[in-house]
């Protein structure tokens, strides 16, 4: 569905050229869900922006929807559906109204318009909203809304940025349902950007990690989680005296790392860790170290994307103005 | 076909927007009238310096003015628009980039024509008298004019993209052009260098040409310069606001 080989953009500016992104390669494949993860910043909408032909690419070339970036910028456009994070209707407008206008720019006919509107507020919980003016909706049905717009060409292929940025926990699950179902019941293929890890966790297929322009890491996210960190197992003894005896057991165990000791509690990584634990447990009995908790903890997208970047993801990059939209 | 098509999505879609918050419509008609009503008697004992009946010099003057001011602050409201994403969404979709400016130039024209003959009917109960023929062409040249102001204003404000960056702008270029044009009183009254300076105004030639139509001299040299400029005005505007709606990052 997508292909991007080298893609990048450089934006001018009086204190020198500025790289917001480097030349990334993707592929996305039909009836796929791919979230774009990284902090604010770090190329995630300037990407988005050049395979939705709003930004041509200073370097690079990609296929979209079967059509070329470059040459047949139309054909990228009939063929995807595009939901900004910046909205798309004017508040004073009514609902409805922009939805039509929006189709016939498409070459929809009003009557056929009017039909897939009333369809698209049915399935995305918006009845009675359509003689409504946008500005009098909320957050959550503003964004569905957006979403509506982005679906009136019935496209193979819906580009989502950030989606559920600054909606409330209930209307983000909410549009994780209606996301989930663009695939499941329509078949089409969803590539979304996201600085949310539990989003990008919860939704999608496959993630590609952005970061300062390039993409730092692709997987499903099991795959990001068990590649990069490995599981942390956290044991607590009680007994002061058994500590060596501890520490010494678990450095016997295979595939260790990240291993520290703090006031009776040992920490470390092992690449599965519920599958350790048995073995760790019968070679601590032998030890005659009988700990007070064992805790095996799943990584999180969070210690992904600390160990791949060395930075957490709430952070602030370096330059939070690189990269951002102009 | 399908830009024509496009063309009027924008333009219905735009006109319906304004129809529903008429305000700045209305305030666009009443500040002319009121100078209509309460400067346009100022020049009644000026008539004979004024070369006989001042409403024929005072109305065409009125009328250059909707037309640039009519014109020229439209974009604010493109700013608004670019703020909800509107402009992004509809750069998204196939239509042509070229509509969606002309949609929106096209429905400020037709606002500014309502205004323009609202303005001159209400001149008529005032003592204005002038050959249709030549009132007719005269509100079709400021209708000209407004497309081509219109078209600069959707092209700085798409460049801008902020309003704080868009007034002071449109103001500092909107008082010498407006001084300089004659609008108020004519510069022939003006001393010889004012005279020099406003001469390189073009819309200084609209006025005197505007002025031209309402006394009925449809082919006189200055009537024909005064259209010709603006057409040469409205050629440049919607070359300058093509250019900037086609280039991508806009």
């Amino acid at each position: 569905m997508i292909t991007a080989r080298g893609l990048a953009r450089t934006y001018r500016s009086r204190r020198g050229d500025i790289l917001a992104v480097r030349g990334v390669d993707l592929d996305v494949a039909d009836r796929e869900i791919v979230g774009f993860l990284g902090p604010n910043g770090a190329g995630k909408t300037t990407t988005l922006r050049m395979l939705t032909t709003l930004l041509e690419p200073t370097a690079g070339e990609a296929t979209v929807a079967g059509c070329d970036l470059r040459t047949d910028p139309v054909g990228v456009r009939r063929r995807i559906g595009y939901v900004s994070q910046s909205g798309s209707t004017y508040p004073e407008a009514r609902a409805g109204e922009e939805l039509v206008d929006h189709a016939r720019l498409y070459g929809i006919r009003t009557q056929e318009a009017v039909r897939r509107g009333r369809e698209l507020f049915e399935r995305l919980d918006l009845p009675g909203l359509w003689d409504r003016q946008t500005k009098t909706l909320s957050g959550g049905q503003r964004r569905r809304l957006d979403i509506a717009m982005g679906l009136i060409n019935e496209p193979v292929l819906v580009f989502l940025d950030e989606p559920t940025t600054g909606l409330d926990p209930q209307s983000r699950a909410n549009l994780w349902q209606h996301v989930r179902s663009l695939r499941d019941d329509r078949g089409s293929t969803v590539f979304l950007t996201t600085h949310y890890l539990d989003e990008a966790d919860a939704l999608c297929d496959r993630i590609l990690v952005i970061d300062d322009g390039r993409i730092v890491a692709e997987g499903t996210p099991d795959e990001l989680k068990r590649g990069v960190s490995g599981d942390a197992v956290i044991l607590t003894v009680a007994d002061p005296a058994q500590l060596p005896r501890t520490i010494g057991t678990v450095s016997g165990l295979v595939g260790v790392s990240d291993q520290s000791e703090d006031g009776g509690v040992v920490r470390f990584r092992v690449p599965d860790g519920a599958a350790v634990l048995p073995a760790l447990l019968r070679a601590l009995d032998a030890a005659g170290v009988a700990p007070t908790s064992v805790e095996v903890r799943r990584p999180s997208l969070d210690d992904v994307f600390l160990s791949l970047t060395g930075r957490s993801l709430r952070d602030e990059p370096a330059d939070a103005t690189v990269g951002a939209t102009p | 076909m399908t830009f024509l098509r496009d063309t009027y999505v924008v333009f219905a879609r735009a006109l319906r927007l304004s129809l529903r918050n008429p305000a700045w419509v209305v305030i666009g008609l009443t500040q002319p009238i009121l100078y209509l009503l309460l400067f346009g008697p100022l020049l009644k004992p000026l008539a004979g310096q004024l070369g006989g009946d001042p409403w024929r010099v005072f109305v065409p003057g009125m009328l250059v003015q909707l037309g640039i001011f009519g014109g020229m602050f439209v974009g604010f409201g493109l700013i608004a628009e670019y703020r909800a994403g509107v402009i992004e969404s509809m750069r998204v979709t196939p239509a042509s980039r070229v509509s969606l400016l002309l949609g929106r130039v096209l429905r400020d024209v037709l606002v500014l024509l309502v205004q323009a003959t609202l303005l001159t009917l209400v001149a008529l109960p005032l003592g204005l008298r002038a050959p249709v023929a030549g009132v007719i062409v005269a509100l079709l040249a400021v209708g000209l004019l407004g497309a081509a102001f219109s078209a600069v204003s959707y092209a700085v404000a798409l460049t801008l993209k902020s309003e704080d960056a868009l007034a002071p702008l449109l103001n500092a270029v909107a008082i010498p052009l407006l001084l300089l044009s004659g609008i108020l009183l004519p510069m022939a009254l003006a001393p010889l260098w004012l005279r020099r300076l406003s001469d390189v105004n073009p819309l200084k030639h609209v006025v005197d040409g505007l002025r031209t139509l309402f006394r009925g001299d449809l082919w006189s040299s200055a009537a024909i310069l005064g259209l010709s400029m603006t057409v040469l005005l409205v050629v440049l505007g919607t070359w300058f606001g093509t250019r900037t709606f086609r280039r991508e990052s806009a």
